[in-house]
């Protein structure tokens, strides 16, 4: 295929990711725009007055940032392992399997869909968190880069998640006990200087610390790691994640028999 | 000519270590109508898989009007268009998008893509049912659309995968006469079926698949003489001459007296016993050998039941 026809199957790819989205918008828009209220409610706004100022801000303010990455994080992950997966279960992946299209334009569609959903839900939060609190962006320039690369690595994550899967049980199971465990201990809602040294060093691993400090930092102008660390540390992981996709789709396993 | 699919030993285990396929050579030629017949399990689907790259094979090859699948796949499947035998779409998304969006994989632009989707959803009936869910059409509609989607970026190879499953009769007929139609504009089909009808009806040329080996290939008129031909095999009294002969039956002189003779459907053994009597020539005993094919064909049909 030249480069115009790939283009084309990579549009065709990714709109059809939008329009199953925006189709179902009950269960993939809104979900996101009730829990976060309900966070900036709870913790903002009740819990967070009595807790004070964290990292040099008011509790609201530093907890937004962590949660506007957590509505991109679910959502990026979460509409391609359910929109792959789902193409697996229906066979629907066989009409991408038999035509020309390439494995790097298979990939690219589907997470540059999920990717568009992160990116509509933090909109939708961001707005909702207005009602709650000012926000003042410290670099528009680091928002818009963490923004985008975080959305594709959990996208890519979202994606090899589908491509393991083999029940609808299996594409639950990960964001559930993986996920959202390590978006909790990523430093949303706490400051990482409060951990113990130990944890604080076990936190290393994970890579949601990275991205909401990064975040975090794009909007208040203050981080509990260094930015270039960050920026390297989420480099890695989507650079890996984004090999890993495309030797599982290179190789064919579990596509094709 | 270049083929439109030729097969060379074309070999499949699957991860159980279950042999699909042991070998398989197959060759059709463009233009052609071919069926690929076998009861259930004989590897129909397997060697379907592999020719459009669902199935990874074990060994062999394939080339697809001369391009190689191992050297460059796109361009061998450009050629091909497949109707599985398992509904394969997304049973929300409405028949006129499946069709489009199949047409974007290839590359089509979005006027031509829904141009041809157009062409091809009223050649198949069922334009008027072009915005509804594909889960709320009927068995056939389905399949039709199946076949809708697998001509979008019009190959030149059509496989259609047990075709007739699930569809009515009369769907079946006009089904059939649309399948007729596009060979007649020369696009080359193969089909499978398990149904010798279905073939018959349809194909020119059928290979057989059993325990996932060809055990025949050949025109389906020759297939369909061998059916109706019975051999006899009559053991003489007297010395057969060494050129026995008798008008308008295929005859085989086995040993000094034994003679083996084709019957053909509608042919009259007593001509027979007649040439032989004036040539002198008694028979003790006859029986008549077993047809290799209809032996097969009755176990096909019991594999199949
Ligand atoms: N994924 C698989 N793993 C193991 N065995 C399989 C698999 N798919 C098919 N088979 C076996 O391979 C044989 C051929 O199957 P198939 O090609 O589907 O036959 P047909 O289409 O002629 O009915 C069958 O015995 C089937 O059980
Ligand atoms: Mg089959």
């Amino acid at each position: 295929m030249n480069l115009r026809e790939q283009y084309v199957a990579f549009m065709t790819i990714f709109r059809k990711e939008i329009k199953r989205y925006l189709r179902i918008w009950t269960q993939t828009l809104l979900p996101s725009a009730i829990t976060m209220s309900l966070y900036f409610v709870i913790f903002g706004t009740l819990i967070g007055s009595r807790i004070g100022e964290m990292g040099g801000f008011s509790y609201m303010e530093f907890v937004v940032p962590g949660l506007i990455m957590m509505a991109i994080v679910t959502n990026s992950y979460s509409n391609v392992v359910s929109s792959f997966f789902g193409s697996k279960f229906s066979g629907s992946v066989e009409e991408l399997l038999v035509s020309p299209v390439s494995n790097f334009v298979i990939l690219m569609g589907y997470v540059v869909g999920g990717v568009s959903r992160g990116l509509l839900v933090a909109v939708v939060v961001t707005l909702v968190s207005l009602f709650f609190t000012d926000l003042s962006i410290h670099s528009y320039l680091i928002v818009v880069i963490v923004v985008l690369m975080t959305s594709t690595l959990f996208a890519l994550a979202g994606f090899i998640n589908a491509v393991y899967a083999n029940s609808f049980d299996d594409i639950s199971i990960i964001p559930t006990f993986v996920l959202t465990p390590l978006i909790y201990l990523g430093g949303v809602f706490y400051s990482m200087d409060m951990l113990p040294e130990f944890w604080a060093n076990v936190s290393k691993l994970n890579p949601l610390v990275y991205v909401v400090n990064a975040f975090r930092y794009g909007v208040l102008g203050v981080s509990d790691v260094s930015l270039p660390v960050a920026f390297g540390m989420i480099v890695i992981f989507t650079t890996l994640a984004f090999a890993y996709s495309m030797h599982l789709l290179n190789s064919g396993k579990r596509l094709r028999q | 000519m270049i083929p439109a699919l030729e097969i060379e030993n074309l070999s499949k285990v699957y991860d159980n270590n279950f042999e699909a396929l042991k070998g398989i050579r197959l060759r059709v030629e463009p233009g052609d109508f071919f069926a690929l017949l076998g009861p259930n399990g004989a590897g129909k689907s397997t060697t379907i898989g592999i020719i459009c790259s669902l199935v990874a094979k074990s060994a062999g090859k394939i080339s697809v009007f001369g391009v190689d699948i191992d050297k460059d796949f796109p361009a061998a499947k450009r050629h091909i268009g497949i109707v599985p035998q398992e509904f394969n779409f997304n049973q929300f998304e409405k028949g006129l998008d499946i069709v489009i969006n199949q047409a974007g994989y290839y590359g089509l632009s979005p006027g031509l893509a829904r141009e041809r989707a157009e062409k091809y959803l009223r050649e198949l009936g069922l334009w008027e049912q072009r915005d509804i869910p594909a889960r709320m059409l009927s068995g056939g509609m389905k399949r039709r659309l199946m076949i809708a989607r697998s001509l979008v970026h019009e190959p030149q190879l059509l496989i259609l995968d047990e075709p007739s499953a699930g569809v009515d009769i009369e769907m079946r007929r006009s089904m059939w006469d649309f399948l007729r139609r596009i060979n007649a504009q020369g696009t080359t089909i193969i089909l499978t079926t398990h149904y010798l009808e279905e073939a018959e009806a349809l194909c020119r040329h059928i290979a057989i698949i059993n325990h996932g080996k060809i055990v025949e290939n050949t025109s389906m008129k020759e297939l369909l003489r061998q059916l109706d031909r019975e051999v006899f095999i009559l053991d003489c009294v007297e010395k057969l001459p060494d050129n026995t002969h008798i008008d308008e039956f295929v005859t085989r002189r086995v040993d000094d007296h034994t003679l083996e003779v084709e019957v053909q459907k509608g042919q009259n053994l007593n001509a027979v016993f007649a040439a032989l009597g004036l040539a002198g020539i008694n028979i003790s005993s006859m029986r008549n050998r077993a047809n290799r094919l209809e032996e097969m064909f009755v176990n096909l049909v019991e594999g199949a039941a």
